[in-house]
């Protein structure tokens, strides 16, 4: 059978989703904790948020390597 | 705002198309608005086609990406001109908002990541903040386009970064010292033919993550708007752009103006954090 590009574009879809999978399972985990921890300590709150939106930064940049790779799968 | 700007280019493809006889073709659209190109759209003038200097023997090509580097450039200069022009004790608007972000990489950044003698790397720190804002923000405005959505540019950016920490670290301890500050003190010498290679890949993988975060973070947010907006296109309903499109479209838009702000920070606070690492190696 030839597939041509096929196999490289379905790479690129189920590669998207579960990079989105895991960068989204990442986060849902740190907001938890800053949520808890907010609730727990009210006058944390600032640093708190502010811890938690770099290390939502970094983690998303991980999530968008896998999605630069899928986007270059993808308009093979 | 960019919908409107993003539509418009959206309906001039689908004319363009409609008028060849072919369909509205979405990716195209993307990579034509993603893309680098040497033709520039302006508003009321059209399609500009912008020129290829030769100096020397080498062509370079004056791209749109290029025009808005100096763009943002010109709005750093003028920002930072207005803002120190009259050095006031009270200071007035311009420079009081100005005053509150250089206060913040001074104290927050480079004082607290790099230690007592950071206020050498205030002024690069400050610049890679504003320089990278402003391209950010100029690609959320209509008829701009994001400088930092094109590779070379952050390559560019986490190039000099690198250059930065590499020089501060061998100005502290000198060429050797600073390589010898990657293998933490009082490691038995078995350890250290798996140390040296990890460190050295750590060293090299740094600017490169910077790199491709800022790139990605940059693109995947326009394509994210585009394919909104082109999904009105693809469906070639009214009920879908007023009841999905626009205000997916624009709860992204708003979401592209968090991430500017904060790509931004999050690059200059990793180069002063490197920096930091590379001054007082704290292992």
């Amino acid at each position: 059978m030839e597939f041509g590009n096929s196999l490289a574009h379905l790479g690129a879809g189920i590669g998207a989703g579960l990079a989105v999978i895991g960068g989204a399972a990442g986060i849902g985990r740190l907001a938890a904790a800053a949520m808890e921890g907010s609730a727990r300590q009210p006058q944390a709150v600032g640093d708190i948020r502010t811890s938690m939106i770099i290390a939502a930064a970094l983690i998303e940049g991980a999530t968008l390597f896998a999605l630069v790779i899928c986007m270059i799968l993808g308009v093979k | 705002m960019t919908e409107a700007a993003t539509g418009h280019a959206a309906a001039a493809a689908a004319h363009d198309a409609a008028a060849h006889g072919g369909e509205f073709n979405a990716g195209e659209t993307i990579a034509h608005h993603i893309m680098d190109t040497q033709v520039m759209e302006l508003p009321f003038i059209g399609a500009v086609h912008l020129p290829t200097l030769h100096i020397g023997s080498w062509d370079l090509p004056v791209t749109k990406h290029v025009v808005m580097l100096w763009v943002a450039a010109a709005v750093v200069l003028a920002l930072a001109g207005i803002a120190a022009r009259r050095r006031a004790l009270v200071p007035g608007r311009v420079q009081s908002l100005v005053e509150i972000m250089v206060v913040f990489v001074r104290d927050e950044l480079a004082r607290k990541n790099i230690g007592p003698h950071g206020d050498r790397f205030v002024p690069y720190l400050l610049t890679t903040f504003f320089f990278i804002l402003a391209c950010n923000l100029i690609g959320l405005v209509p008829y701009g386009a994001t400088a930092t959505s094109n590779i070379g540019v952050t390559a560019a950016l986490a190039g000099v970064a690198f250059l930065v920490t590499q020089a501060s670290g061998m100005r502290e301890y000198g060429v050797v010292g600073h390589f010898k500050n990657l293998v933490p003190p009082g490691l038995p010498a078995w350890l250290l033919p798996i140390m040296i290679p990890v460190e050295l890949l750590g060293m090299l993988a740094k600017p490169f993550a910077l790199c491709v975060r800022l790139f990605a973070n940059m693109t995947a947010g326009h394509v994210v708007i585009i394919s909104l907006i082109s999904l009105v296109f693809i469906l070639k309903s009214i009920l879908v752009g007023v009841l999905l499109s626009v205000p997916f479209a624009l709860f992204i838009n708003g979401i592209e103006l968090l991430v500017a702000f904060l790509q931004a920070y999050i690059f200059t606070m990793l180069t002063s954090l490197f920096i930091g690492m590379s001054v007082h190696p704290s292992h």
